[in-house]
């Protein structure tokens, strides 16, 4: 029993280590308080790509409609990342994200479901989504499959299964379902509706990860799962909620597509799952699990919107525009691999 | 401790209650039926003419691909709603499929069942070429559908669509419409499909060969992925990074819903816009007449039901009634037509669901 108290005692601590710095060296962060911080090189990125943004395109980047649209563009991916961050954390991966996005996408503009209104086609997006979470989560846990794997079979089964459901064709939101578009077409205080979900999710996700016990015990069982069963902490069951924690913002980021797009289909988020884990990584997570933020991934997933934005707005092709990422992540990385070294 | 070893059995609860809710959903959401499935076979012309008068009985063997776009629906569908309307005929198609393999073997099965004449749209040309070759080598003409064999021994008759005309009839509305304004210097923009296939790139040369005529130029273009989501992203980004539009090009009237999606979502009017490829959706847009879609330029999947007929006489033996010749031609490329608010009541029966 005391083995135990010791690790209750421990988990809480290691969770406040994995959100301080543990990278002392970051020049910038040296001698200042923990925390805060920690994304510098991230906002300085943001910072230099906004720079490169006024300086290229003075008329057009620069400007409330524009920068209001990259939120937007943001806010799917970015609902997905949040997800994503904690099964990395948790020590797993998601990699079916963008098919059961998909899928629940398809799921809720069947005219089945389309007559219900939009309400119901919004609670169905979740629940399919949530569900194809706990089964991942339930054959990962339980199953005690590999996660890499698990969701590798769900990505597969479910674009087929969102291919089947809706026979391959786009599915409209009839018109008299066009609340759930109004999400992205109404504006509050200058913001589409669509922002302010992802918003939401991304504060819920902190407070989370960084005030709950729910949060602390995901940085524990990613950190080290033995020593969280030790510490009393039901690894398993644990697992399975933050699959479908990733399952459940695939249902959120669903709504918000059909609101983007007026359509449900088979081909949306083709590729998500790479998009949200390379947000995921360059914002600072680890990939073996145990360490990492929700601002960190959300600012990952800025910087990409922010490049595509950018070499669109300059005419670039989208081929310069998958190098410039490659690199981005590159850079991520080794950087992130030096942090590490060097306080052991 | 105790606190915790109870929590589990409330949230589990709650997941059980969602679980069966979600189960709940799967058996009552998953239908797709449209109470009122309006009729798909109108899209096929009507009969007329002595070549219509029923002739031999013939056989007709059809491969495809697997549906994995509105278009390749539209083409089992039209080319089976055609060969329905000849009591002469007796139409064979076989598995659509995605896999070469797959298809060939079909079309192998369909030689051996002896029929009189082969439709073949095949998944690569190059690959099945040789299966195709074989099937001529029976003397079983072989009516070759809009992807081309790259030897004219493995076919009779290729009929297909336009891709460069494509670019040139949208051309040609836009720089019409625009030296009428009389507009200078007009801000062209352009929304492709895949980039690297060749079929993108004719399109985007066929349009600006026709705007250069009329002095104007692409002033960008960016390529979409065909899908709904992707015509989205690149349209709400283009819409920022040009002020002032006055004519957009989407090559695909399918990834065409997202960008009109992102086009209302803006609140963009200035410009207008013309669509690619011909699906009802975008008619429908067209014939409504109060979004920025004013028309768009065709690669018509009716393709398919004239190569039934096609089929059909040379079965039979028998020229096209238009021309003098006594057997149908070796090749016919299809127009690629310009679909306006004038006309879209005659093109409507012949879109396809997207």
């Amino acid at each position: 029993m005391t083995e135990t108290d010791a690790g209750v005692r421990g988990a809480p601590a290691r969770g406040a280590w994995a959100k301080g710095p543990l990278r002392p060296l970051r020049r910038a962060g040296a001698g200042r308080g923990p925390g805060e911080f920690r994304h510098l090189g991230l906002v300085a990125a943001l910072a230099l790509l906004a720079v490169v943004g006024v300086i290229s395109e003075p008329d057009n980047f620069p400007t409330s409609g524009n920068l209001v649209g990259i939120l937007a563009l943001a806010a799917t991916i970015g609902v997905i990342t949040v997800g994503q961050t904690f099964v990395i954390i948790g020590g797993g991966i998601d990699l079916s994200v963008g098919s059961v996005m998909a899928l629940a996408s398809v799921w809720a503009t069947t005219v089945a479901t389309q007559s219900y209104g939009p309400a119901v086609m919004a609670l169905c997006a979740i629940l399919v989504g949530t569900g194809a979470g706990v089964v991942s989560g339930l054959l990962i846990s339980y199953g005690r499959m590999v996660p890499f794997i698990a969701t590798l079979a769900m990505l597969v089964s479910a674009r087929g299964l969102a291919q089947r459901m809706s026979d391959r064709k786009t599915q409209l939101i009839r018109p008299e379902n066009d609340a759930i578009e109004s999400l992205s077409t109404t504006k509050v205080l200058g913001l589409p509706l669509v922002v302010y979900i992802f918003a939401a999710v991304a504060v819920a996700g902190w407070v989370l990860l960084n005030r709950t016990t729910f949060g602390r015990r995901t940085f524990a069982v990613g950190g080290n799962p033995e020593a969280a069963r030790l510490a009393g902490i039901d690894v398993r069951r644990h697992t399975l909620l933050l699959y479908a924690l990733s399952g459940f913002c695939c249902g959120v980021a669903a709504i918000i597509i059909m609101a983007r797009t007026t359509t449900g289909s088979s081909t949306h988020g083709d590729l998500y799952e790479l998009d949200a884990i390379a947000a995921v990584i360059i914002g600072g997570t680890l990939l073996t699990g145990g360490r990492g933020t929700v601002a960190g991934s959300i600012l990952g997933v800025l910087v990409f919107t922010l490049i595509t934005n950018l070499f669109i707005l300059n005419g670039l092709q989208t081929s310069d525009q998958l190098i410039a990422k490659g690199v981005i992540i590159g850079i991520a990385v080794l950087l992130q691999r030096r942090g590490l070294r060097s306080p052991t | 401790m105790r606190d915790q070893s109870t929590r589990p059995t409330r949230r589990g609860v709650l997941f059980g209650g969602a679980a069966v809710a979600a189960g709940a959903l799967a058996t009552a959401c998953t239908s797709n039926k449209e109470k009122d499935d309006p009729a798909p076979a109108a899209q096929t012309g009507a009969l007329g003419g002595d070549n219509d008068k029923p002739g031999k009985q013939v056989v007709i063997g059809f491969s495809a691909p697997a549906a994995d776009h509105g278009w390749t629906a539209a083409i089992a569908k039209n080319a089976e709603a055609q060969a329905k309307k000849y009591k002469d005929v007796t139409f064979k198609p076989v598995q659509p499929t995605n896999d070469i393999n797959q298809q060939i073997s079909a079309v192998e099965s369909l030689i051996s069942e002896k029929v009189n004449v082969l439709v073949m749209l095949p998944n690569d040309g190059e690959q099945l070429n040789q299966v195709a070759r074989k099937a001529m080598d029976a003397g079983i003409p072989v009516i070759n559908l809009d992807r081309v064999f790259p030897d004219k021994l493995s076919y009779r008759t290729w009929i297909g669509g336009d891709n460069y005309g494509m670019g040139v009839s949208a051309g040609h509305y836009i720089g019409k419409k625009l030296k009428a304004k009389g507009v200078s210097n007009p801000v062209i923009v352009e929304i492709q499909g895949i980039a690297t296939l060749p079929l993108t790139q004719d399109r985007s040369k066929g349009f600006a060969d026709a705007l250069k005529s009329y002095g104007y130029s692409v002033t960008a273009k960016q390529d979409a992925k065909f899908t709904v989501e992707t015509g989205n992203q690149v349209a709400s980004n283009l819409l920022q990074a040009h002020k002032k539009i006055d004519a957009l090009w989407n090559h695909d009237d399918d990834q065409g819903v997202g960008v009109l999606a992102a086009i209302k979502q803006s609140g963009r009017k200035e410009f207008f816009m013309v669509g690619g490829a011909g699906s009802a959706n975008a008619m429908r847009e067209i014939k409504a007449g109060n979004g920025v879609l004013e028309a768009t330029v065709t690669y018509p999947p009716t393709m398919a039901a004239s190569a039934v007929r096609l089929a059909r006489l040379l079965a039979q033996g028998k020229g096209m009634a238009d021309l003098v010749e006594l057997e149908p031609p070796q090749s016919i490329t299809l127009a690629s037509e310009t679909v306006t608010r004038d006309n879209v009541g005659r093109y409507l029966p012949l879109g396809f669901e997207s």
